[in-house]
């Protein structure tokens, strides 16, 4: 049970917002000091673990292209795109994007989009640039609603695609662990049923990004 | 052979350019501490496999004194003025746009070309190798026809990883904690407790208990995958596949993804959550997860009526 500090220590330590990289080493600290192990063995666990993940933090090389592209004025171009297009509005352009995500990810290409590389240089100034289209005054908090829809647009279609992928890892880790249990079943069997759920997020997303534009919409007319 | 220790000298190499840039950068208070945090990844992503668990430990250390003393920070400034870049999108727009593109494209064809063909690449990384070549491609070109100052792309990229800052790392400290909870056996208590919490006989009421595990563990955990197997031994092997005949198949794929529900809702996904949040320059942290969790809560419901219609 003392085990479980350390998850009270990041409860609290985030709704408290201390330092995010304080509050997690203060708690693989406690739980492993609870767990009966010494410090040198819990910086080493961390610091294995830590070298062995380096592969989320490659990401971070796209950076040098996006801030050149970004200089020459490609967030604006972005913006042009949108404002040229006249059916493109925020609920069709983000509801198109989580499509696409989806059925990039549905064959596996998860890494082709994402946060950094489509969503801060693209999905992001184009849907910013279709709310103003809506409502010319848009607000700070407007903007920053918009933004935030354009990046968990992008996680709900990535999520709810991969997994229909035959190869996916948590398809390959489902079938390891099922295998353990004594059922043999097919990777195809699993990715099967992915796609009732993948269907049902598309809905629910895209019902709440069509609520998002009319809300938009709406104010928009109203102070217009 | 190319393998996925290149992209990480890549990685490396470019950290250690944005630290020592950030070095030169007297406009900003912070620049030790910036230069001494990227560095430190930068060591890390080059020499990672030489330090040893407990260098790499120190390593980790190192970059949490420095970030949680608040000695990190950006210089105001040094985005290009917005009429600026309003009369170059109009002179370069598409091509902008193309390059933009080609990062995604090479991805995507690297991806089955290294696989296809043996020898070339490790096909077990072939997409973050081929993000790697996308990016050199891209650089490329881009420079090629608008032939910026030189180290225009660096200096800009580093404005931009600083307005992340320490967020940056904090997918992979996630994940290092992960690994000291599995060590110090938090998924077996946790699993016990929720295993005691279920009433006996009712199937939705394991169905529920199952589903909602699936989520909350994963919020905690801030990871699907760490869940699933604490979840599976302790409520959807014994319960739903062993005493109510659920078909395996069924409870563990749609289980997986009431797990992905709590992925959405939850900071220590950060990679998915906060990291876009300080990429987008949100004010407000946790912003992007307050857009899904409108999204996650009726999808988990519908994912637990789904396990209880499709699996029994």
């Amino acid at each position: 049970m003392l085990v479980l500090i350390g998850i009270l220590i990041i409860i609290a330590g985030f709704l408290l917002r201390f330092n995010p990289l304080l509050v997690i080493m203060a708690s693989a600290l406690a739980t492993g000091l609870a767990a009966g192990l010494d410090i040198a063995a819990i910086v080493a666990a961390f610091g294995k673990a830590f070298n062995d993940t380096r592969y989320v933090s490659i990401i971070w090389i796209v950076l040098p292209v996006i801030g050149l592209l970004e200089a020459y004025g490609l967030q604006q171009h972005a913006r042009n795109i949108i404002g040229r297009l006249k059916g493109a509005t925020l609920g069709r352009l983000l509801t198109g994007y989580l499509f696409l995500r989806q059925a990039f990810a549905a064959v596996g290409l998860t890494s082709v989009a994402g946060h950094a590389q489509t969503v801060r240089p693209l999905v992001a100034p184009m849907a910013e640039a279709a709310a103003e289209a809506q409502k010319p005054a848009l607000t700070d908090d407007e903007r920053e609603e918009v933004k935030a829809y354009a990046a968990a647009t992008d996680n709900v279609g990535v999520f709810f695609g991969e997994d229909i992928f035959l190869a996916f890892g948590s398809i390959l880790l489902m079938r390891g662990i099922l295998e353990g249990y004594g059922y043999q079943i097919e990777p195809l069997h699993l990715s099967l049923w992915a796609i009732p759920t993948a269907i049902a997020a598309f809905l629910i997303h895209g019902f709440r990004l069509r609520r998002l534009d009319r809300r938009i919409r709406t104010i928009g007319e109203r102070g217009a | 052979m190319i393998t996925l220790g290149h992209a990480y000298l890549l990685a490396g190499t470019i950290f250690a350019l944005f630290a020592l840039l950030g070095l030169l950068d007297r406009s900003n208070p912070k620049r030790f501490g910036n230069a001494a945090f990227w560095g430190l990844v930068a060591t890390s992503m080059i020499a990672g496999d030489w330090l040893g668990d407990f260098g790499n430990g120190l390593l980790v250390l190192a970059l949490v004194a420095i970030a949680g003393t608040g000695q990190i920070g950006r210089a105001p400034g040094g985005e290009v003025p917005a009429e600026v870049q309003a009369e170059r999108a109009a002179k370069y727009g598409n091509f902008l746009l193309l390059v933009a593109l080609i990062i995604p494209a090479v991805a995507l064809i690297g991806t089955f070309l290294f696989k296809w063909v043996p020898g070339l690449a490790d096909p077990k990384q072939a997409t973050l190798i081929s993000l790697a070549f996308g990016v050199l491609i891209a650089l490329a070109v881009g420079m090629a026809r608008l032939k910026p100052p030189p180290l225009l792309p660096l200096q800009q990229g580093r404005r931009l990883l600083d307005a992340v800052g320490w967020a940056a790392i904090l997918p992979q400290m996630l994940a290092s904690l992960g690994a000291v909870f599995a060590l110090a056996g938090v998924g077996e208590v946790v699993g016990g407790l929720i295993g005691t919490a279920i009433p006996q006989g009712s199937l939705f009421g394991a169905v529920l208990a199952f589903g909602l595990g699936m989520a909350l563990f994963t919020m905690v955990m801030g990871n699907a995958f760490a869940a699933f197997p604490v979840m599976l031994a302790a409520v959807g092997m014994p319960l739903l596949v062993k005493q109510h005949g659920g078909d395996p198949a069924v409870v563990a794929a749609i289980g997986m993804l009431a797990g992905f529900c709590g992925t959405l809702m939850t900071p220590m996904a950060a990679n998915f959550n906060l990291v876009p949040a300080a990429l987008l320059e949100l004010k407000n942290p946790y912003g992007v997860i307050k857009a899904q969790i409108g999204t996650a809560v009726p999808l988990l419901a519908v994912n637990i009526v789904f396990i209880w219609l499709f699996a029994f």
